[in-house]
């Protein structure tokens, strides 16, 4: 297989949140189009890792980056547009955001702001959206009721398809389905892997075995380091190097 | 747009536009500048005023003033062609009388009205309630003072068989009355601020509605209640028309709450408009607009840090 160029890279990537090290001394790359883990235990620093690739450490009191990340090789720091970088990453926080707007607005928000006008190409995109994200279905009559009216789960799909309005080249997922039941876990996790071919994913996630059905690559942080990073099915047949990522992969502490 | 087979095909080696300044990042920065000269604009304005009253007030600070006859002495002369006084003793006691009673007042209603809005009203009873007491700060303050006038005084003249009825106490109820409003607001939302996991721990045991509040809301509501009464003082002191009207505007020092005393900003009111523009008067007069300003300022930064917990540091 060639060896393609990182879609992000991480060299030495510290994060701070005021006197708390969340992170230290990361260094990973991700590969275009595959689907990477984090797993660990609370506080490993997977959250922090992930807010720091789009950076919304600046919206974030007290937390410093320091490192450097590289987006399709270039230094996010250096853009001189950094709300374009955003519209290329997509982003999924652990609790659904049903932003106060109608099923379709929420949708059709992000390429609004990007300046797509024309009601039939928003049309073709909300519907695009909501079917990669398995929504279409249950809401295609009722696109003008209040996003908010729909359940948890549901919820969590609709942030999705807004997640993949702006055509992202990465989508972060963030503990996606902390706040959502299983059967609707086990409907996005469908919905993640047809998207597999069409962009990077990222996911953080407290289920190792989330991980292991979704990820490609997996990596396991513990309290703010990376202990361990492999391809998914050696490492959970037990090719792990390190202890610790053993342990935790048997389920023997975390 | 052409010829894309998949909704993600796009050129993802260029940055081109993660470098283009858009139209819309330049409304952002706009817009960010708009609104922080907005937000600076309070302290310019407060720095201004300050500025202001300091330069009207330094002439005679500078020259006439001196602190021990202003600040121990009552006699209070300006306008004496041969040998004006400028003693405020009597003023300060004047405002602080009339401050405390206020507080007397306003402390009982605030709270009370807080607590029964926020722990004991029902949905309906808590809107209509919050919508009176909003309306309650709206009237004017020369409508106290009127009130003062034409309702308190006689009520006062009757029931205690005194001579008249523009005192202490007349001023300080309305004041009461007066900073009631936003007490009851601001304490409101200290309660509402208590998360109500608290409430549910301590009614889980059994604890009556009162006990509740008693031991475990209003502890923990502490600062922002004790804010809240620091608001009603700085908004009792400041008050001008009321304390105008229903104090008699007499300079004594008082020893009864049936007493006629003048406030400091009522003093201002009634004496800029026939002092000469850089006289002594006036600048003494603008002496007292700084230290208003100055304890004003006092009681509502300690108000705020007291609000924010930030006690005790």
């Amino acid at each position: 297989m060639v060896t393609q160029a990182p879609k992000i890279q991480v060299d030495n990537l510290t994060i701070r949140h005021g006197e708390r090290v969340a992170l230290r001394d990361v260094s990973l790359a991700i590969r275009p189009n595959e689907v990477f883990a984090i797993i660990g235990p609370a506080n490993a620093g997977k959250s922090s890792f992930l807010k720091a690739l789009n950076r919304m450490d600046l919206f974030t009191d007290k937390m410093e980056v320091a490192g450097r990340i590289l987006f399709n090789g270039r230094d996010i720091r250096t853009l001189r547009n950094l709300y374009a970088l955003r519209r290329r990453i997509g982003v999924v926080f652990p609790l659904p955001v049903g932003l106060p707007l109608t099923i379709y607005e929420n949708v059709a928000l992000g390429p609004k702001l990007a300046g797509v006008r024309e009601r039939a190409e928003l049309d073709a995109i909300v519907e695009r959206c909501l079917r990669l994200a398995a929504l279409w279905d249950e809401v295609k009559d009722r696109l003008n009721d209040y996003g908010s009216l729909l359940s948890g789960g549901q919820q969590q799909r609709l942030t999705i398809a807004r997640a993949l309005s702006q055509s992202p080249e990465v989508l972060i997922l963030d503990e996606f389905s902390i706040a959502i039941d299983p059967i609707t876990t086990m409907r996005i996790e469908d919905v993640l892997e047809q998207l597999r071919s069409e962009l990077t994913i990222i996911l953080a996630s407290t289920s190792i075995q989330q991980a292991r059905r979704l990820a490609d690559r997996t990596a396991f942080f513990l309290d703010g380091r990376c202990i361990e990073i492999g391809d998914t099915e050696p490492l959970f047949e037990g090719g792990a190097r390190d202890a610790r990522t053993r342990r935790y992969l048997e389920g023997r502490f975390g | 747009m052409s010829d894309r087979t998949s909704p993600f095909a796009r050129d993802t080696t260029l940055h081109g536009d993660c470098d283009r300044r858009d139209a819309a990042w330049y409304i952002d920065k706009g817009v960010e500048w708009l609104l922080f000269l907005g937000g600076i604009s309070a302290i310019l304005f407060i720095i201004g005023i300050f500025a202001f009253i300091t330069h009207e007030g330094m002439g005679f600070i500078t020259t006439r003033f001196d602190a021990g006859e202003f600040f121990t002495t009552q006699y209070w002369t300006p306008s004496d062609e041969y040998d004006p006084e400028y003693g405020i003793l009597a003023m300060l006691a004047g405002t602080a009388s009339v401050t405390g009673l206020a507080m007397l007042t306003a402390i009982p209603f605030s709270l009370g009205a807080a607590i029964y809005i926020g722990e004991f009203a029902g949905e309906r009873a808590r809107e209509a309630l919050k919508i009176l007491v909003e309306l309650l700060a709206a009237i004017p303050s020369v409508v106290w003072g009127f009130i003062g006038l034409s309702v308190m005084n006689p009520l006062l003249i009757a029931l205690f068989d005194i001579p008249v009825g523009l005192n202490i106490v007349n001023a300080g109820i309305l004041l009461g009355l007066m900073a009631t409003p936003i007490m009851t607001s601001i304490a409101e939302d200290a309660l509402k601020a208590v998360p109500d996991r608290y409430r549910e721990a301590a009614e889980a045991m059994g604890a009556t509605r009162w006990q509740v509040i008693y031991k475990v809301v209003l502890p923990a509501a502490r600062n922002g209640l004790l804010g809240a009464v620091l608001l009603g003082v700085g908004r009792a002191f400041g008050e001008t028309m009321v304390v105008l009207m229903a104090t008699g505007h007499a300079i004594n020092i008082p020893d009864s709450p049936f007493d006629a005393v003048r406030a400091l900003t009522a003093t201002i009111a009634a004496e800029l408009g026939e002092t000469t523009a850089g006289s002594d008067h006036w600048g003494a007069l603008f002496t007292i607009g700084i230290l208003l300003f100055v304890i004003t300022f006092l009681i509502n930064l300690s108000a705020d840090l007291i609000v924010r917990g930030i006690r005790g540091k």
